[in-house]
């Protein structure tokens, strides 16, 4: 990652003007010399393997997707491809398959997660930064639906979409009414990310001093004016945060596009990608190439945001 | 509030109430300064109350909906004998779904699957997430690179996922065989995924490949939060680094643990994407877990009413998880 930092152990020189720090850098010093050791040679050898371990999927992955259906089963998985045995094929034919269900999962993801970063920030500041009596049991109810397993509203989900009749209602608008599958996964992956967005605002708004907003309030400001002068102001980081979250998770979901989702036009990515799965059996490097398009854009997320989908996965806790 | 701040409060509300009208026209406020004179400390809970109520119903609302309301629905739709294209019959409730998923060997079996998943996955988690971050703890160069590198799959959807392990658990040209092989212990070779033997280990170790990198933040930050001083006395004491990280330093994980068990264990109770995508609906007794039945005999089978039911008791496993976490989080007021 581009925000590396290039050294861990503190410079001596650094902190010999603040007495509080001696100690910090007596460990660091301590550690520089354990550097050469052989502990710590064993220690980035360890490292080193890991992240192997975690990349290993990964590196086979790619290798694969590049390599001819002659190559992939007359070589080791983890070898780069011969050169008669390179191709691009498997890209281009996957891409294929999968690019309508591409651009319907950025149709979903977008809006849901917008809306559900937003009503998160707002219930959070309603719940954190407003006392009122009670409002402890209102937020364990919020809490409490962040682990709630799907499966557990399974079947009424589908039936409430049934009785609403999406279609019917969005009749007035051609375009709109033929996406009316795709319009009930928003609002159904929008209302189960609530829980969770309100618990990572929560967690960021319980830190805003309360003397400031008290402040505020004293000068005659409404509690809507408060959140729009000072709190939504300093949620730039948190909103990240949970953006960045929303965004991977409902990328990545298949449950409820797969109980959701009935025509074959408002497919998403991971629909779209279990069923070339499902048809290119023996075709692990056409597999290989669709799973690394349906991941590229939570992956290129990961690497730019890396810290930020670390705390969002943090706050889950 | 404590008494000491509602008489400054109220103090500080007559003080200022003059200046108040005149503030209130430049913020655009809506303040009522009369009854902001007497007693405001008195009406403040209910006044902020109403004035809360915009922000949190709405979503609050939509959480009712679709996570209570739903829930209850589920159990409601548990009671009646609903299958097929039909609708509900909400008119003979009984409890005879229930009965039948006792004498229903299947159940017994995704039971008990279900039980053996959510332990050995969260333990096996936890464990390699917890050397992991104690490696990454010593004060190491690229630590970000590191840490980057082992939360990454947790990025990635089970469905690719899935793509990748069913991959890596290729019989003849899969990379777990041919590693294998190529260190001449061509006698472990398994059929990994679909030798019933094996199944259920192959699909707990990718599932910690996966979640490992999340234990690992989880206990980074818990590593981080003891203070140095406690490595540093421990140091002084002579004791060896394994010792002391087994006697001083992991004991005061308990919190990080609890947390990250609890989510680790609910995920192990929802996770269906990815046995779904490797076995589709039906992965044979040796994997078959409750949220793979539940979507089979509903979705698959449309029988309605005993899916639901299958749903209620993942819901109430869920739930003796969570219920008891929640409960000690809200009395220490850690919520």
């Amino acid at each position: 990652m581009a925000t590396d930092a290039p050294a861990a152990p503190a410079e001596p020189s650094d902190d010999q003007a603040d007495p509080t720090e001696t100690r910090e850098s007596d460990r660091g010093l301590g550690d520089q010399l354990r550097d050469v050791g052989p502990g710590r040679v064993a220690l980035y050898a360890v490292l080193l393997a890991l992240g192997a371990f975690y990349l290993a999927p990964l590196e086979s992955g790619l290798l694969t997707a590049f390599k001819t259906q002659e190559a992939f089963f007359s070589t080791t998985p983890f070898a780069p491809p011969p050169i008669d045995g390179t191709t691009v094929a498997p890209w281009l034919s996957a891409f294929d398959t999968l690019s309508g269900g591409l651009v319907n999962s950025f149709i979903l993801v977008v809006p849901a997660t917008l809306i559900s970063a937003l009503l998160g920030s707002l219930a959070a500041y309603g719940l954190t930064n407003i006392d009122w009596r009670g409002q402890l049991v209102v937020l364990l109810l919020f809490v409490a639906g962040v682990f709630i397993p799907y499966q557990a509203v399974l079947v009424p989900l589908t039936r409430f979409w049934t009785m609403v009749g999406l279609n019917d209602l969005l009749a007035f608008w051609e375009p709109l009414a033929s996406r009316a599958d795709l319009v009930a996964l928003i609002i159904t992956h929008a209302a189960y990310g609530i829980p969770i967005c309100t618990v990572l605002f929560r967690s960021f708004y319980s830190t805003i001093d309360g003397e400031m907003l008290e402040a505020a309030r004293l000068d005659g400001a409404s509690a809507a004016t408060i959140y729009r002068r000072i709190i939504l102001p300093l949620s730039g980081p948190i909103f990240a945060v949970t953006l960045i979250y929303q965004f991977t998770q409902i990328w990545n979901d298949l449950l409820f596009a797969l109980v959701l989702l009935s025509s074959p036009e408002n497919q998403v990515v991971t629909i779209a990608l279990n069923k070339l799965k499902g048809s290119m059996v023996q075709q692990y490097n056409l597999q290989m190439a669709g799973a690394f398009i349906a991941a590229l854009p939570t992956l290129l997320v990961y690497v730019l945001f890396g810290e930020q989908f670390a705390e969002g996965v943090a706050g889950e806790t | 509030m404590n008494p000491m701040d509602l008489v400054s409060r109220l103090v500080r509300s007559a003080d200022d109430e003059a200046h108040e009208d005149a503030d209130v026209r430049t913020d655009g406020g809506t303040a009522t300064s009369e009854r902001q004179g007497s007693g405001r400390g008195f009406l403040a809970s209910n006044r902020n109350l109403v004035e809360s109520l915009p922000f949190w119903l709405p979503p609050a609302l939509l959480v009712g909906l679709f996570v209570y309301g739903a829930i209850g629905w589920n159990v409601l739709i548990s009671l009646t004998d609903w299958e097929g294209l039909g609708s509900p019959e909400y008119g003979s409730l009984d409890l005879s779904m229930y009965a039948q998923l006792l004498g229903d060997d299947t159940f017994i079996i995704a039971f008990r699957n279900t039980l053996v998943l959510l332990i050995a996955f969260t333990v096996v988690s936890l464990a390699v997430g917890l050397v992991v971050a104690i490696l990454v703890d010593q004060r190491i160069r690229f630590e970000n690179t590191f840490r980057t590198v082992y939360l990454l799959p947790m990025s990635l959807s089970f469905v690719v996922t899935a793509i990748f392990w069913s991959w890596m658990y290729n019989f003849e040209i899969g990379m777990i065989n041919q590693l294998l092989r190529l260190a001449g212990l061509d006698f472990l070779t398994q059929q990994w995924i679909s030798d019933p033997q094996w199944k259920m280990a192959a699909i707990i170790f990718a599932l910690m490949w996966q979640f490992s990198g999340y234990c690992m933040v989880v206990y980074l930050a818990g590593l981080r939060a003891i203070p140095t001083e406690q490595y540093e006395a421990a140091r002084t004491d002579g004791a060896s680094t394994l010792r002391m990280y087994w006697r001083i330093i992991v004991p005061q994980l308990r919190a990080s643990t609890t947390s990250a068990a609890v989510v680790l264990m609910v995920f192990a109770l929802k996770a269906f994407d990815f046995l779904y995508v490797l076995f589709g609906d039906t992965p044979g007794p040796s994997v078959d877990i409750l949220s793979v039945m539940m979507f089979r005999e509903a979705f698959s089978t449309t029988n309605w009413a005993y899916g639901s039911a299958i749903a209620t008791v993942l819901f109430l496993m869920a739930l003796s998880v969570i219920g008891p976490y929640l409960l000690t989080q809200y009395r220490r007021g850690d919520l």
